[in-house]
């Protein structure tokens, strides 16, 4: 009888991910690829760091909130929240998804009519508008959101005097049951203001009022909240057609849907807490038709939903730049990406992936930027794989806000790209460079 | 040499050591050899009952016996 085959004896203790009061085991996936694109020729190509952005993920969730909505309710119509990401290229992918433009100030505003959006096709909120701003959208068609008594009276002036209409909505702030109650913005609900401006509206002859706007808050998990306030602007839009037999044309509801991200402190990942766009679509469209709107008299359903439609669609590649010890032993990297390029740092766990395999074996590490701020910190605290210098990593879900909200501060910040549904890389924001910082400035002749 | 004795093995390699809760699995030699020493027999027995059956040198089962010998104690489940 022939030998058997030998295989070393071995002996491996399990350590499956056991759950803790920290959550599951830290599995941290090597991420070399971005939407099919190696992050090493990405950084070759474009330096580190870079900030990159999928094309295909953005149409993805555009089709997935699209397909939640219209599922369930006839008229829908998103707008894009130039805040949340105004890149030029950005927009344009949204408005080329049919998405309206939603701006909150002058310069957003213009911008989107750069981006070729028609003036008819803008939502103007904000608390800021100037007399000429106001008098521009007037001109244009654009639908102005009054958030205060001054604007109403400003806007009101402005078309008076001009001669020209001005199409409105309001812009209601309300108990929705909720932490932080949002009410610095818009008129509110239950004291009697939002009825009082829209009575306003409604007896001057040069202000056409077309709809409800609400806005609750931002990353907010809680859908039941859509759904009082839906149910409340549903209220007005009935109260102000038994007065007044006119029907607004569409309810505004905002946008404020959670991403996937986790927030600091969160006991729970976002991935598993974070309602489906589905859900939030439920609890607003339901909130809608079973209102004593008529059916033939509903109005459109606008959403200004930003950050649940970005967010995953962003990342940014950058370099290890050193490690150390801390006092306490515990282990620090330092990475070329800071607070600067990565603002939701101060809200958010943002998740950080080796480009490259490794052991497997993770270690508590602190990590932080490269600026010489103690502010800069991306993750105070989280089991990291030992990257050495020059090793490369993936920050995810970085796309909204951040390029938005990035700071000139230390630094110039880095080339923007974007993957196109072709995996083909293109650069939308080139790398600033001390001449582009130093182009606003002047210097006094005595000091020159 | 002895298996500690509150060590629970399974028929399908499965080892549970429940003063430390830890849990183990291993592959079919690794059972064959931790078997063999449950049943008492000692370094020298199991090279010899394992020249017979595998296909394998002396020098090269010698070192992989060793290797796990070492990680039988180092994962505290042998007597001292």
């Amino acid at each position: 009888m022939s030998k058997q085959l030998f295989e070393r004896p071995t002996i491996t203790k399990l350590t499956p991910g056991v759950p803790s009061k920290h959550g599951a085991g830290t599995v941290i996936a090597p991420m070399p690829l971005i939407d099919g694109v190696k992050v090493d020729d990405l950084i070759e190509q474009y330096g580190s760091p870079v900030y990159v952005f999928s094309e295909r993920t953005i149409r993805k969730a555009m089709e997935d909130i699209k397909r939640a909505f219209s599922l369930r309710y006839q008229k829908v119509q998103m707008a894009w929240s130039y805040k949340t990401n105004y890149l030029d290229s950005i927009c344009r992918i949204f408005h080329k998804e049919g998405s309206w433009a939603e701006v909150v100030s002058g310069f957003e505003y213009d911008k989107a009519i750069r981006n070729g959006v028609k003036g008819e096709n803008i939502l103007f909120n904000g608390p800021a508008k100037s007399a000429l701003e106001l008098e521009k959208a007037a001109r244009n068609g654009s639908f102005i959101h009054i958030d205060h008594f001054d604007e109403l009276f400003m806007l009101s002036d402005i078309c008076m005097s001009k001669n020209i209409e001005a199409r409105v909505a309001i812009r209601v702030n309300m108990d929705i049951g909720i932490y932080p109650k949002w009410d610095r913005f818009g008129l509110n609900y239950e004291n009697g203001e939002a009825w009082d401006a829209i009575n306003r509206i409604m007896n001057n002859p040069k202000l056409k009022l077309m709809g409800l706007h609400t806005h609750i808050g931002t990353y907010i998990m809680s859908v039941d909240a859509y759904r009082i306030a839906a149910s409340k602007l549903a209220e007005l839009a009935c109260s102000i057609a038994q007065k007044f037999d006119h029907y607004i044309s569409y309810i505004d509801m905002g946008g404020g849907f959670a991403s996937k991200n986790t927030l600091r402190g969160a006991y729970l990942s976002g991935e598993d807490t974070t309602p489906s766009f589905e859900e939030y679509a439920e609890a607003i469209t339901s909130a809608i038709i079973n209102s004593q709107i008529k059916p033939d008299k509903l109005p459109t359903l606008i959403l200004e939903t930003g950050r649940a439609l970005i967010d995953n669609a962003g990342s940014i590649a950058g370099s290890v730049l050193a490690n150390k010890r801390l006092s306490d032993g515990r282990r620090a990297t330092i990475v070329d990406v800071g607070v600067n390029l990565l603002f939701t740092a101060f809200w958010y766990d943002h998740k950080i992936h080796p480009v490259s395999n490794h052991s497997g074996l993770v270690e508590e590490t602190t990590i932080y930027g490269p600026l010489c701020m103690n502010i800069d910190v991306l993750r105070p605290s989280l089991m990291f794989p030992s990257l050495k210098r020059g090793d490369r990593f993936v920050i995810t879900r970085t796309g909204a806000y951040n390029n938005t909200q990035w700071l000139q501060f230390i630094t110039t910040r880095p080339n923007v790209v974007l993957i196109d549904q072709n995996r083909k890389v293109h650069l939308i924001r080139r790398a600033e460079t001390l001449e582009d910082v130093a182009a606003n400035e002047f210097i006094p002749e005595y000091l020159g | 040499m002895l298996i500690k004795g509150n060590i629970a093995l399974s028929d399908n390699g499965f080892v549970f050591n429940p003063s430390s809760g830890d849990s183990f699995t291993m592959n079919h030699t690794g059972k064959e050899v931790i078997m063999l020493i449950k049943e008492g027999k000692t370094i020298n027995e199991i090279i010899e009952l394992m020249l017979e059956k595998y296909d394998v040198d002396k020098m090269t089962l010698e070192r992989y016996l060793l290797d796990f010998m070492n990680d039988l104690s180092s994962n505290s489940l042998l007597e001292e």
